[in-house]
């Protein structure tokens, strides 16, 4: 096409200004074979699918707000005298990174409102990651392809908490110094390395004068960047993938169904945007959340009551706290089991719900692509792992704020710790069990609602006397929408014998199999959906009644 | 993705019209009936509706326009350490105040203008895209394969097997210079852990007085903290020292102290213990005289100062270690050692 002929109009610059800018830019980017495929790309909607845009916008809008904190912000540990116009801290040392972060919310107009957006979103940055994890976990939208996309948004979950971390440390003030006392503490529990390590991370004896600038880099380069890459990739995947979607009339495994991101989606996720921003904005502005200047400079022999971590590492805090204090010593050396053992409890908690996609997977045997989500009904098991998940991490938090917990209800702490210990064990297997029973319940009652129809709350009364609730037949949009998802049938181990007679050996890990594909999946673990036949039989039985 | 290569029987077989639509018949009556007509909007028929939307998202626009120069104003006229009362939320400082709402206003207007706008005025037709397998067809994937093997053939990696073990060996040696560069982030650990400032002779100093101490100041059921001479806030490495040298006394009844060890170590009922918690380092700060518990309050691990300061709930590992103190030919309190074990949370070299 490129002739001359075909150049030549535009040279003359008939065409609008924006269009030879695209010219422009696709003869040295070739950005219209991109757009040609994404611009009118289709999304699909769902309230649910707006989380994920929570968190990549207040992730936006930390590092917008982040960098311009950086510009006063100087992390450094040189104690210095304060002379700022903070009046109550007239006179007091304490290191510059403090006094830096007094005069960014006393000094620099606007400095505050910056600081607590900056503070905010990473609140809801965290909240937002959390709650969008659960919500691809419990529709089951991490199963194949989307297992390297779920890793990718575990990492930033991970991520974002250490950033956090970091992020709260650099004012060094008495609340976030304590929580590094804590980190240290924990770091030195590990076994052989723990002082190494302690020693290599605070270039020397704690607190040391390293810190903070250390942190500092980790916190705005280091894990941002690494961030910034997995949420660039975990988008890439997104819409190499195709957002997945729920069963519904029109919808299948092989299409998409929605609106084209130009304009429609474009301007509602676009809108979405500047709606979180406002929202954050607006609460920073009304709501105050870590007031360092009411909290003074960190000393590491001094304390405030009450101290919290920000609530995301509320579950690691839990944990600490409910540990009974166990030591080992022998032969001159000592295990720190009451620390240690939390500390890998928050690991390996972690993981298992990072690798849960491969579990489930190894355990269905399906290899097979799946785009169209499940409601979490249809999957019991599934759904009642993840209850109970959410179940142990709730109680670590309110673990992590026993004290608070006991003061506010007027319990003794010790009965808090007692509760927290045993409800770790206990809550999710009774959450388990209760979830499983509340699914099957919703599946028979989509069952019944398929073959008697919907209730339609008029009661009718039969010419015998008897009342009866009139039942409207569903649509067929509705009985389709009900009957979509897929059922497993549970795994066996087949024949043990062989057709000759020959004792076949069963391997450990096919039985494993076969048990949990049974829990999965076997007659107590869902309820076989409505059949055709079953459908007719009941609605042209209807007739004769 | 073809349904070949399922392993297991125990996938749901094929089923109906979970695949393909297929046009609803009285056979199935749970097939897929294809995506519902689309439904017009009361903007898309009425012209004057649609006219109510395009004012209500300029209006929207507008209020944005607005706040964005309330929020200039704000910046400008409001004095920036003005505090005002607002009722639920109490005494704010009133720059941060208006420059949050008229910010947040700004961006929330815009924001829904943009969404009025694209549910009442853009199309809301639903239209269907085709998704494709995203694994590569056989002959891609042949091709690939085979490409690589001519690649990896032309590269002679597989017969020369000298070039690719000494590349494999410089390879993993490289990566050691980064290891050895992160060696001077800190000191070794040594004994560090083990010494504090306190030694025979140190004088105990009050830390809110930076006086020395006689007995007679510490009355009975107080909670005193101390530091040893010579330790000035201003000094380079403070922090470090009281880190490690902080010390909370306590004056008991010396017929109160069961433990034989405190006693001998106290002088006239006054025990000096760490105030390094030896959970995770957290300062000790509270003290109940009746009980002569002292309460860590990061994690609530309490200590029976009567009783060698063992752990009497929470979770630290032991307890703290106790600095054995006398007086001095003045009548001073002073250190008669160091703590006799390392102070603060257990590690892995403590024993
Ligand atoms: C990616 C996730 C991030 C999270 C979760 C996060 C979180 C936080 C938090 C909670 C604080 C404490 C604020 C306070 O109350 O004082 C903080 C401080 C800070 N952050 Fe971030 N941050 C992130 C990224 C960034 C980036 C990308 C930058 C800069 C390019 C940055 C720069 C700063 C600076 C300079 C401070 C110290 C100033 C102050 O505390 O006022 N942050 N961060
Ligand atoms: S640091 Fe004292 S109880 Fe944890």
């Amino acid at each position: 096409m490129s002739t001359a002929a075909n150049e030549a109009p535009r040279s003359r610059g008939k065409a609008p200004a924006g269009e030879r800018v695209a010219d422009w830019a696709d003869g040295r980017l070739g950005i219209y074979s991109l757009a040609k495929a994404n611009m009118r790309k289709i999304f699909p909607d769902h309230w649910s699918f707006m989380l994920g845009e929570i968190c990549l916008y207040s992730f936006i809008i930390i590092i917008l707000t982040g960098v311009y904190l950086t510009l006063f912000f100087h992390p450094s540990m040189n104690e210095v005298e304060y002379h700022g116009s903070y009046v109550p801290m007239q006179g007091q040392l304490m290191s510059e990174a403090y006094k830096s972060t007094l005069d960014i919310s006393f000094d620099v107009r606007g400095g505050l409102l910056i600081r607590q957006i900056h503070h905010w979103a990473a609140i809801i940055f965290l909240a937002g990651m959390f709650v969008h994890m659960m919500r691809v976990f419990f529709t089951g939208a991490f199963r194949k392809p989307r297992e390297i996309n779920w890793l990718f948004g575990f990492l930033l979950f991970v991520l974002g908490m250490f950033t956090g971390f970091t992020g709260y440390s650099l004012p060094d003030d008495l609340l976030s110094g304590t929580g590094v006392r804590f980190t240290q503490g924990a770091i030195l529990s590990v076994p052989i390395v723990g002082t190494y390590i302690s020693m290599f991370l605070f270039g020397g004896e704690f607190p040391g004068t390293d810190f903070v600038a250390r942190f500092y880099s980790i916190h705005i380069l280091l894990l941002p960047g690494i961030m910034l890459g997995l949420v660039v990739g975990h988008l890439i995947l997104v819409f190499y993938h195709k957002h997945t979607q729920f069963a519904g009339p029109g919808k299948t495994n092989k299409n998409v169904v929605g609106m084209p991101l130009l304009p429609v989606y474009m301007a509602k996720a676009g809108g979405f945007f500047f709606l979180v921003f406002g929202v954050i904005a607006a609460i920073a502005g009304i709501a105050s959340v870590n007031p360092i200047w009411s909290i003074g400079p960190y000393r590491p022999d001094q304390v405030s009551t009450g101290a919290q971590p920000d609530w995301y590492m509320g579950f690691a805090e839990g944990l600490v706290r409910a540990m009974p204090g166990w030591e080992i010593n022998f032969w001159g050396h000592t295990l720190v089991l009451g620390v240690f053992v939390p500390l890998v409890i928050f690991g390996l908690f972690l993981a298992i719900i990072a690798l849960y996609p491969f579990i489930e997977s190894w355990v269905t045997g399906d290899k097979r692509e799946h785009h169209i989500l499940d409601r979490p009904r249809n999957a019991p098991t599934r759904t009642a792992f993840g209850v109970a998940w959410v179940t142990a991490y709730m109680i670590m938090l309110i673990g992590g704020g026993n004290d608070i917990v006991a003061t506010h209800f007027h319990l003794s702490i010790n009965a808090v710790t007692w509760f927290v210990r045993i409800g770790f064990f206990a809550g999710p297997v009774i959450a388990f069990v209760i979830t499983k029973r509340i699914c099957l319940g919703l599946q028979r009652r989509d069952k019944e609602k398929v073959l008697h129809g919907r209730e339609s709350g008029i009661i009718k009364r039969l010419p015998h006397g008897e009342f009866i609730e009139v039942h409207e037949p569903l649509s067929q949009e509705q009985l389709h929408t009900l009957t979509a998802h897929e059922q497993y049938k549970s795994a066996e181990i087949g024949p043990t014998v062989d057709e000759n007679g020959v004792q076949r050996k069963v391997k450990r890990t096919d039985k494993l199999r076969a048990k949990l594909s049974k829990s999965y999946y076997g007659p107590e673990s869902q309820i076989p959906k409505p059949t055709v036949e079953e459908y007719k039989e009941i609605t042209s039985g209807h007739g004769h009644h | 993705m073809s349904s070949q290569d399922i392993p297991e029987e125990n996938l749901p077989a094929a089923q109906r019209g979970t695949h393909a639509p297929k046009p609803a018949d009285d056979k199935n009556p749970f097939a897929d009936p294809g995506l519902p007509p689309h439904e017009h909007r009361i903007q898309d028929i009425d012209e004057r509706a649609a006219k109510r939307s395009e004012r209500t998202v300029a209006l929207l626009f507008t209020v944005s326009m607005l706040a964005t120069i309330g929020f200039i104003a704000s910046f400008v006229a409001i004095p920036h350490d003005k505090s005002i009362y607002v009722f639920p939320l109490g005494h704010i400082n009133a720059m941060n105040l208006a420059l949050g709402l008229t910010l947040g206003v700004a961006l929330f207007t815009i924001g829904a203008g943009a969404v009025h706008w694209a549910r009442t005025l853009m199309s809301d037709e639903e239209v269907a895209d085709e998704r494709h397998p995203i694994e590569a067809s056989p002959e891609v994937r042949a091709k690939v394969h085979a490409d690589f093997k001519q690649g990896a053939k032309e590269s002679v990696i597989g017969r020369r097997k000298l070039i690719r073990n000494t590349m494999l060996g410089a390879l993993t040696l490289v990566p050691l210079s980064g290891v050895v560069l992160l060696r001077d982030l800190g000191p070794l650990p040594g004994t560090k852990l083990r010494h504090t400032l306190w030694n025979k002779g140190k004088l105990l100093v009050n830390m809110n007085t930076n006086e020395p101490m006689r007995p007679s100041d510490i009355a009975v059921g107080s909670l005193t903290f101390a530091k040893p001479e010579g330790l000035d806030e201003h000094d380079h490495g403070f922090q470090n020292e009281i880190a490690k040298a902080a010390l909370m006394l306590i004056r008991l009844e010396p017929e109160a102290i069961k433990d034989k060890r405190e006693l001998e170590w106290s002088h006239e009922g006054i025990v000096a213990y760490s105030k390094i918690c030896t959970h995770v380092g957290c300062p000790i700060s509270l003290y109940e005289q009746q009980t002569h518990h002292a309460l860590c309050p990061c994690h609530q691990s309490t200590f029976d100062l009567a009783d060698g300061a063992r752990v009497i709930f929470g979770p630290a590992g032991h307890a703290l270690p106790q600095l054995r103190i006398g007086v001095n030919d003045e009548g001073y309190l002073e250190a008669l050692s160091d703590f006799e074990e390392p102070v603060g949370p257990a590690f892995w070299e403590r024993g």
